[in-house]
């Protein structure tokens, strides 16, 4: 195959001496091979054979029987999603919650990040750093373990802090149209300092003669953050941005299944914390893969919509 | 007085002092509720039901710890969760490592494919339901394994160690080679001990992935208490006093007068404990590391 058509003129002997130097080299790099292969095959079976199992929202899967044996049914799983009004609850927590987390999770660091920036170094700065990594490292059944904890009613510190201005306790945790905003803060404040790292490290990249520069003509502190700093970083934040419209729909369900209680499911209920419910909480797996399939391709539409857009304004694709 | 810099370094200005309230706000926000939990834990379970304790034990005392460990069958779950990252950590990084060295010699003949290969698992993936079947027809259900071997090879990681390999001066591995080593000894000798900074990086990555994961045990075995982890105890713990059901209120605690919200924070604590003592020792070569993956794209 590597060879054909390579060397018309001599393709009787060009062949042969083609694959027995291929063999040559694939011996020569048996090592190699040997240290990769094994790492191939376990890739395809988690990795590749799952995407295979795509073709089972086509189906009406049933347990116990080989894949080529199931009922093809064709579209049925998708169009039993889109009649069911628990997909669009779904989708509308799913939407709601990933564009309120882009709106704050996006900006803040940037601003954060800009305002590190402008500590002079030290241990003032590398602390305020440390530390603000750190939740990052935490798993979100600890957050939600805090979380729950500083809200609570009973003894909170926020519901403290209410009180003492004289307000009235809030039961946040209990409350469905506060379930949003705690999942999206409780976020920020997991990965604020996080989302950071990259900012600061395009930041040091910044010629401190354009600084100079700056400086000369009169620029004073926000002057050098706005026409000098944000410039320098604006490549990145819009690589980042056209890259998180493609995540929207990917939020997983981690923080919403550990946050929610039985009295905010409603607004807890994202498409795949949906697809987790069906698929293997009540045995529809043919359904729990639709639904999976239709968050994928929805993520992908965002993806590709934004990268176009991006196109036309910049000129530059990102994908 | 613009034109000269140090000037710049001598007052402080409104800007800076602002700043730094700031700053001092967002350590505040992001160390109290730790500092909370810890004090918690500290103190004594009666004494912390009378409420107001803030970031340090009113009355401290280490019975809630000795608590847990007596307590159902967090000792096990704590013995797991130690297994796991230890050994997830060290098979992944040996297996990423050597993946990553055969695909930074430039002369490997699959390269291009491998790479590709890899790439597509970063944008692609089967999702949850078939990725549960699988597991479930590979009958790694009910076993340690499941926490093993699904997440072995991580394309990213493989990524990162490799772009590190690419900046090794080729030189040794040549020399190494007229002096008759294969590449497996190459690969051992040469070229692992020049990645430490990587290596760091990613094996943190790697064991706090493992040490915080809960979902695969609730997935897969979660009907297994032998296999159980700390995470997912303390999961199940807390959602069941979430929920009002209080699974805590066994006879077992009630003897040793510890409540529910002192044990809730004393097993925060354990899961919390070994991060803390690793990371910040780590903390230089992962800021270098995510940059260097987020320069490369």
């Amino acid at each position: 195959m590597h060879s054909s058509g390579l060397s018309p003129s001599r393709p009787k002997s060009a062949a042969p001496r083609r694959r027995s130097r291929l063999l040559r080299r694939l011996h020569e790099q048996r090592y190699l091979l040997g240290m990769s292969l094994p790492f191939v095959a376990l890739v395809f079976v988690f990795n590749y054979v799952p995407i295979w199992g795509w073709l089972m929202a086509f189906q009406r899967y049933r347990p116990g029987r080989p894949f080529w044996e199931q009922q093809w049914v064709g579209l049925k799983n998708f169009t039993d999603l889109f009649q069911d009004e628990t997909f669009y609850l779904a989708l509308k927590n799913t939407l709601g919650m990933s564009l309120l987390g882009l709106l704050l999770g996006f900006t803040l660091p940037i601003i954060f990040a800009l305002l590190l920036n402008e500590l002079r170094a030290g241990l003032f700065k590398r602390t305020v750093q440390t530390v603000s990594y750190l939740p990052h490292f935490v798993s979100w059944v600890v957050v939600a373990g805090l979380v729950y904890r500083m809200l609570s009613t009973d003894g909170g510190p926020i519901n403290q802090l209410i009180t003492t201005f004289g307000g009235q306790p809030v039961q946040f945790m209990a409350r469905s149209e506060y379930f949003w905003g705690v999942v999206v803060l409780s976020d920020l404040w997991k990965e604020i300092g996080w989302n950071t790292i990259i900012y600061l490290a395009v930041m040091t990249a910044i010629e401190p003669a354009l600084y100079e520069a700056a400086r000369v003509d009169g620029a004073g502190r926000w002057q050098l953050m706005r026409h000098v700093t944000l410039p320098g970083i604006s490549r990145v934040v819009i690589i980042l941005f056209v890259l998180s419209i493609g995540h929207l729909t990917a939020i997983g369900f981690e923080k919403q299944l550990l946050l929610s209680n039985a009295v905010v499911k409603d607004s807890a209920l994202v498409l795949d914390l949906y697809a987790l419910q069906n698929g293997i909480g009540m045995n529809k797996f043919s359904f729990g893969t639709a639904i999976g399939v239709v968050n994928s391709l929805v993520g992908l539409a965002l993806l590709f919509g934004a990268n176009a857009f991006f196109r036309r304004k910049t000129g530059d694709s990102i994908i | 007085m613009t034109h000269l810099p140090p000037s710049r370094r001598a007052r402080l200005s409104t800007f800076d002092v602002v700043n730094s309230l700031l700053m001092v706000t967002v350590l505040i926000v992001t160390l109290y509720p730790f500092l909370n939990v810890l004090a918690v834990a500290l103190n004594d379970s009666q004494d912390t039901v009378r409420g107001g304790i803030t970031i340090y034990p009113r009355q401290p005392t280490l019975e809630n710890f000795r608590a847990i460990f007596a307590y159902g069958n967090i000792p096990q779950a704590f013995l797991i969760s130690v297994a796991r990252t230890v050994i997830g950590t060290a098979l992944s990084l040996g297996a990423c490592a050597m993946v990553a060295y055969v695909l930074s010699r430039r002369d490997f003949l699959g390269r291009g494919l491998l790479s590709r290969f890899l790439a597509i698992t970063l944008y692609v993936s089967g999702g949850l339901i078939p990725g549960f079947l699988l597991i479930r027809d590979l009958h790694l259900m009910n076993s340690f394994w499941v926490y093993i071997l699904p997440t072995l090879i991580n394309a990213f990681n493989i990524f990162m160690i490799r772009s590190y390999m690419d900046e090794l001066p080729v030189e040794l591995q040549e020399s190494a080679r007229i002096d008759g080593a294969n590449d497996l000894v190459i690969f051992l000798r040469i070229v692992l001990p020049l990645c430490t900074p990587v290596l760091a990086t990613v094996a943190l990555f790697i064991a706090v992935g493992q040490w915080n994961s809960w979902f695969d045990t609730y997935l897969y075995n979660s009907g297994n208490p032998q296999l159980s982890t700390l995470q997912f105890e303390l999961m199940k713990i807390l959602q069941s006093t979430q929920s009002g059901a209080d699974a805590m209120r066994s006879d077992q605690l009630r003897t040793q007068q510890i409540t529910p919200d002192s044990i809730k924070m004393a097993i925060t604590v354990i899961t919390i404990i070994p991060i803390l003592l690793v990371y910040p020792f780590l903390q230089r070569y992962f800021v270098a590391g995510m940059t260097l993956g987020a320069v490369k794209g």
